[in-house]
């Protein structure tokens, strides 16, 4: 077997450079990248791990091993517009759960998953500090509080082309 | 050295400030039970997690349990290793470990041999609670060419990941996910076979588990030992005659080269021949290699590259396929022993006997799991017939003999065949680290001065040291040798050459602790450096037990290029002998 | 004059922006622009009631203001002075309005020292800061006191880790700055994990420079030139105004070479977090920080002799950090006098859960858990019975009834089975089902272990997976026996703090709430009525009149009968997603 190629495109391949050089391409900084690196592409895919890999000189499955480590990154695309359930305490008691339910049935995704139009994404984060508003949804960045199940629908409604 | 006073169950001991309550204990005679916890000691190689938490112990004014293989004695320090609420916590522990483990032992390949089943039984775990609705984490199986991966079995003991990134700076593995699914392999959890893996095995030689075992090849060997039409030669390679007794249950370092080939002669081997012979053969074709380049740099020629690397070893070679593309010219391009073998066995050897080499089986024993791989790369085959056919690891050889209800230990010593299995004591030290370069100097030596040897033992070449350095006086020119043992010494040397700031004429380089004998096919050492100082031993006295011991005082040798080779570096030689190198760094393309 | 309006996250999350907005424009309308600022400040605390506009000088405290609000808070209040009423704070058992925040009993208990500046000054302004005695303690400790002063004085005061675990951090301190190195860290650590906690986040927000400070005194009395913030990278708000506030103190040369025209030199770096709770522990966090995966290693070597880059390295945590400036200002002798024997100072809780008033506070150490959640929380919502709160977050423990008039410290929260964590404090009613609240916990647990040790790994997964068939009424009670030994185990075996208090709350739960485990387990019912599958759905013929409106709605088909005739929901196929109950118009199907 020959070598392994990554194919990536010039201009993509030209920001990751970028985005290294501008951490000096020190291994310590990885994390520091890979921000960098999905803030620029939304996701981490293989290629673009293993680009940064090579250029901060760290094998890739080092890279891989961070990546998959922090909940942050991931390596699939986001939905245009990304639900977030917050899951922490205070929502939970507030029925977090049965407003997740809802949004899963909704949408018709578990959570991790991307609608097939590629227009809804759904995850679950731990406290976003407005436990004031519990039990809170995140689209993009704005900020649902005292979300109850049967205002999931005018939530997703608004999102719908 | 500081001293401090401890008491561990109810003994009093005395040791240096800095040990851990581990070792102190086994001074004492006390073996904790230790799972993760793996040290090879006077190589460096140490791998202490504090993960798996089968060690721990009661210290006296400490609020939770202590893992003595990473907690170090204080002075006044009360240690009990084996309270009942140590005893319960190792049970639940354990209990835990096997409750995300198959329970597939009677078809594991490591079964008998499992550090992990040892374990198990050492603490009477009876049932696992709760196992009815326990979840397992599950990967899918990894075949690759030399090495299995089941991660299904692995226990998180991080020992693999420190060996191939630590001791071998290859970085093929690495921890990956989190939590329950955490668990150690390759980027994105692809087939080895496309990660910058040299199948150095090593992995495999610390693996407390069946999570990594090597590439069974012992159903094909059976296959063609039982085809009528097939003829079958096998060859051994040395490290493997310094370690097989150990799997029949003798002492490290008996040396059974005798019972092995009365072995394989009863396993129906037709011919019975020795990889010593090619290791001769490599000695003839890479040293005069060496003194091809030296005598030409010597004479001014800028051109030609210094140092020379030997090539004998196949993950070494990966290695630098992988790692060093740019510097491919630097290695000598002459074939490791197993290829020379078979490609001498499949020609020269092939005409003499008068079998088409389609009816040739060539099987190679051998301490290395890297081989079975070396064997199958296309460069080495002729229309799709391999040189080698199949190579076995010691592990293996001991499974077929023993399934032939052979028992080595009162099998006759008995002499290999010829005229491919007659080897000098050079060709027999290949199999430690030093070794490749001492027998290319006692020959070189011998070529480039014209003056015989009167002293063969090169001991400042001999060693455990990761990187050891000699100066060889050739008559008044001061030859610098460089060794190394583990890749992560191979790149340094590397890292020097590619600086331009080498001082080495010529470097010898083997990926495995201590060279072939710690080699990833060998009997498990399961983390006794003793056995494999023992083989060392064992080598270095087959060595000095030889009656010829310079490769080119080899009569077959000899006669091999005078009936068919001709002379070193021939036209023939290059063709049958030599090979090229493949760059296999990874490479970013644009689409 | 001045309006200030809350900036902290709840706020903003009911869109606090949009009512700046529409301030300044009205503002401009009536050309008051120059004479009243508005001010987008931090986290008041009063989350519950928020977005809150605060008034200055007369302090009127503004709650649950919309944008739209603005007209008549300038039209009314600016101009003529007069209170929008409708706008007051509503004592809920008084009846009447309250204008003045003290008056409050959100407020009246607390005493704010972390938060000292939370709701007070625009947070984007060094100026604000320095208005408040900003850096004055930083440069009372350069130019009055020696290194060994300012370890002696935090060492007095008695302060002890924030963070959770509680250590005292004058003598962390002393061990750092004994250690000799060419380089040495400071390290604040604003990794808040804990789902529930968000008071170092309000701090950030609100106060960035007093963390900052306080890490320039800490590199001071430590001698070490670099600190590092550790930021969760879900924090962007805070991640900003730490930007604006480093650049600032930059320009103001309270950060960088010769500070206060000393030797002394001192430059704060942000590090982001990516999403892993275990990187609150400082091992796992410096690795986090170096660029590899977070898992902790073992101490010693503790990060005072070995941290980042392996120099030696001082890690406190935001809310310890917010104190320090305030400690030198004021001396360890004030400090020290507030608190309990041996927990001195104030803590800051998030209140939440089935509270009244949800938000952040801070007390003296020493407040009963009675005064925070009766007194200050206002009770339990909707005149529910209280059941039990939760401290300490996944690391804490369930207290009850029993525990309520217990002083809180970090030693008395340790002895009733639960810990001071982060200041997580959720609260929890009648209709909680502990072992499902166990059961949550150790969810979390599972999915933020790093999984490098064993007890930890497949222990915590075991732990949930027996309190799940629990739920489901399949477990016995020698389960109970074994879910107790694999708790003490992991306990006693885990490698880093997470493991090490993971089992918590359960122990906790197992202690108060036996009678409800045993409930799931030998009546398989669930007290709270919480767990689906111990609830059956059934018809009370009587009541049925067989109108089909929940077969009809039924979503799987288990409900059948003959019209005008009572119906029967099949309880093998039923899902309990309470459709039918919710059509049902003569209240005839019911969960038993």
């Amino acid at each position: 077997m020959s070598h392994i190629k990554v194919k990536i495109k010039e201009k993509d391949l030209n920001t990751i450079k970028q985005i290294c050089k501008s951490f000096n391409n020190e291994p310590k900084e990885l994390i520091n990248v890979l921000h960098k690196t999905q803030e620029h592409f939304g996701y981490l895919p293989a290629e673009i791990q293993e680009v940064v890999a090579q250029e901060l000189n760290v094998p890739v499955a080092k890279v891989y091993g961070v990546v998959t480590f922090y909940s942050f990154f991931t390596m699939l695309p986001k939905g245009k517009h990304p639900v977030s359930i917050c899951t922490g305490t205070a929502c939970y008691v507030r029925g977090a759960d049965n407003v997740l339910q809802e949004f899963k049935r909704q949408l018709g995704i578990e959570v991790g998953e991307t609608t097939e139009d590629g227009e809804f994404s759904l995850s679950c984060l731990r406290c976003v500090g407005a436990c004031g508003l519990a039990p809170v949804v995140l689209v993009g960045d704005k900020t649902y509080g005292r979300v109850a199940p049967d205002g999931v629908k005018a939530i997703i409604d608004e999102y719908k082309k | 050295m500081e001293k401090v006073k401890l008491t561990i169950d109810n003994k009093q001991i005395e040791v240096e400030k800095g040990t851990t309550i581990y070792k102190a204990a086994k001074q004492l005679g006390i073996d904790i039970p230790v799972l993760c916890y793996m040290n090879l000691e006077d190589l460096g190689i140490e791998n202490k997690p504090g993960g798996c938490r089968i060690c721990v112990v009661e210290v006296e004014g400490r609020k939770n349990l202590a893992p003595s293989c990473s907690t170090e004695v204080w002075d006044g320090m009360v240690v009990n290793t084996h309270s009942m609420r140590v005893i319960n916590a190792r049970r639940t522990v354990m209990e835990f470990i096997l409750s995300d483990h198959p329970k597939d032992c009677l078809t594991c390949a490591k079964s008998g041999n499992c550090e992990l089943q040892d374990m198990a039984v050492k603490l009477g775990i009876r049932e696992v609670p709760g196992q009815e609705y326990a979840e397992m984490s599950e990967y899918k199986i990894d075949f690759s060419p030399s090495l299995i991966r089941d991660l299904d079995k692995c226990i998180m003991c991080r020992r693999c990941e420190m060996m191939c990134n630590e001791f071998q700076t290859v970085g093929a593995l690495s921890a990956f996910n989190r939590g329950f699914e955490a668990a150690v392999g390759p980027a994105f959890e692809m087939d080895i076979e496309y990660s910058p893996c040299t199948y150095c095995g090593q992995c495999v030689a610390v693996c407390p588990t069946g999570a990594l075992t090597e590439k069974d090849h012992t159903r094909d060997v059976i296959n063609a030992l039982a085809d009528p039409t097939k003829t079958v030669v096998v060859q051994t390679a040395p490290a493997v005659r310094a370690a097989l007794g150990e799997e029949f249950g003798l002492e490290a370092g008996t040396r059974v080269t005798g019972e092995m080939v009365a072995a394989l002669r009863r396993l129906g081997f037709d011919y019975v021949f020795d990889t010593d012979f090619a290791a001769d053969l490599t000695i003839m074709e890479e040293g005069t290699e060496l003194l091809d380049r030296l005598t030409k740099h010597l004479n001014g020629d800028k051109e030609v590259k210094l140092p020379i690397l030997t090539s004998c070893c196949p993950a070494w070679v990966s290695f630098f396929e992988h790692n060093f593309p740019e510097m491919m010219d630097v290695p000598s391009s002459a074939r490791s022993p197993q290829q020379m073998f078979g490609s001498i066995a499949k020609t020269y050897f092939a005409d003499k006997i008068e079998v088409k080499r389609e009816d040739l089986v060539v099987v190679s024993i051998m301490p290395c799991l890297a081989k079975k791989y070396e064997a199958q790369r296309d460069e080495f085959k002729v229309d799709g017939n391999p040189d080698v056919d199949f190579s076995i690891s010691t592990r293996e050889l001991a499974h077929l003999i023993k399934e032939a209800n052979l028992d080595l230990k009162t099998l006759p010593k008995e002499e290999f065949d010829t005229p491919l299995g007659e080897s000098t004591g050079a060709g027999v030290i290949f199999g430690a680290t030093g070794g490749v370069i001492e027998a290319a100097t006692r020959t070189a030596y011998e070529l480039h001065t014209g003056k015989k040897l009167e002293d063969i033992d090169f001991k400042q070449l001999r060693g455990l040291e990761g990187i050891r350095k000699a100066t060889v006086d050739f008559e008044g020119t001061p030859i610098n040798i460089g060794i190394a043992h583990g890749l992560g010494n191979a790149r340094k040397l590397l890292e020097d050459i590619k600086a331009g700031k080498s001082e080495f004429h010529a470097i010898e380089i083997m990926s495995c602790p201590g060279g072939c004998i710690g080699g990833g096919g060998q009997p498990l050492h399961h983390s006794d450096s003793g056995i494999l100082k023992a083989r060392m031993k064992a080598i270095y006295e087959e060595d000095a037990d030889k009656p010829i011991r310079k490769s080119h005082d080899n009569p077959y040798i000899i006669k091999l290029y005078e009936e068919f080779l001709g002379k070193p570096m021939s036209e023939k030689a290059h063709h049958l002998l030599h090979t090229c190198y493949f760059d296999k760094s990874r490479k970013v393309e644009i689409s | 004059m001045h309006l200030l309006v809350c900036g902290g996250t709840g706020c903003r999350a009911s869109a606090s922006d949009s009512i700046v907005e529409s301030l300044k424009q009205e503002l401009e309308n009536k050309g008051l622009s120059d004479e009243v600022q508005v001010i987008m400040t931090g986290c008041f605390g009063f989350c519950e009631k928020g977005p809150i506009v605060k008034v200055l000088p007369d302090n009127t405290f503004y709650v649950e203001v919309k944008h739209e609000d603005a007209v008549e808070i300038v039209d009314e209040h600016v101009i003529k002075g007069r209170q929008v009423k409708r706008l007051l704070y509503q004592d809920p058992e008084k009846k009447q309005s309250i204008s003045d925040s003290k008056h409050m009993d959100f407020y009246k208990k607390q005493i704010r020292i972390a938060l000292r500046n939370c709701g007070f000054i625009d947070p984007e302004n060094v100026d604000e800061y320095i208005g408040r005695d900003g850096y004055m303690a930083l440069g009372k400790c350069i130019n009055e006191m020696t290194p060994q002063d300012v370890i002696k004085e935090i060492k007095d005061s008695g302060l002890r880790g924030r963070g959770g675990g509680g250590f005292p951090t004058g003598l962390k301190w002393e061990i750092a700055s004994k250690n000799n190195a060419d380089q040495k860290y400071v390290v604040c650590n604003a990794d808040e994990g804990d789902p529930g906690a968000f008071m170092d986040r309000s701090i950030l927000e609100g106060d960035p420079h007093a963390v900052l400070e306080a890490m320039a005194i800490c590199g001071y009395a430590t001698n070490a030139s670099k600190g590092l913030i550790y930021i969760r990278a879900e924090y962007p708000l805070a991640i900003k105004r730490l930007k604006i506030a480093i650049d600032q103190a930059r320009e103001y040369g309270l950060l960088g070479k010769n500070i206060f025209g000393s030797d002394f030199e001192f430059d704060v770096e942000l590090r982001y977090g990516a999403g892993a709770f275990v990187c609150g522990e400082e091992t796992a966090l410096i690795h986090s920080m170096e660029g590899l995966r977070g898992e902790p290693t073992i101490k010693p070597p503790y990060p005072a002799e070995k941290g980042y880059l392996g120099k030696p390295t001082n890690v406190n945590n935001v809310e310890t950090f917010a104190n320090i400036p305030v400690i030198i200002n004021k001396g360890a002798n004030w400090f020290n006098k507030i608190g309990t024997e041996k927990s001195k100072g104030t803590k800051v809780f998030a209140l939440a859960g089935k509270i009244n008033n949800v938000g952040l506070i801070e007390v003296p150490m020493g407040t009963t858990l009675r005064e925070v959640i009766f007194e200050i929380g206002g009770g339990i919502k909707d005149g529910k019975k209280f059941k039990a709160v939760q401290t300490g977050g996944p690391s804490g423990g369930c207290l009850t009834e029993k525990h309520l008039d217990t002083p809180i410290d970090f030693d008395n929260l340790i002895a009733a089975g639960s810990m001071m964590g982060s200041g997580g404090m959720i609260v929890m009613d009648e209709d909680d089902c502990m072992v499902s609240v166990a059961k949550f916990y150790l969810d979390f647990t599972v999915e933020e272990s790093c999984g490098k040790c064993s007890p930890c790994r497949i222990g915590n997964k075991r732990l949930y997976e027996l309190l799940d068939q629990i739920t489901q009424g399949k477990a016995t009670m020698d389960d109970l026996q074994r879910l107790r030994n694999m708790c003490e185990v992991i306990k006693d075996t885990s490698l880093c703090g997470l493991g090490q208090t993971s089992p918590n709350p359960i122990l906790s739960t197992l202690d108060n709430f036996w009678d409800e485990y045993v409930a799931h387990i030998k009546d398989h019912k669930c007290p709270a009525g919480q767990c689906k599958d111990l609830m059956k759905y059934v018809v009370i013929e009587e009541n049925c009149v067989g109108c089909t409106a929940c077969v009809r709605v039924c979503p799987v088909g288990a409900i059948s009968g003959e019209k005008k005739q009572p119906h029967y929901i099949d309880p093998s196929n039923c899902i309990k997603c309470g459709a039918c109950i919710e059509r049902c118009k003569f209240d005839a199907i019911i969960v038993k």
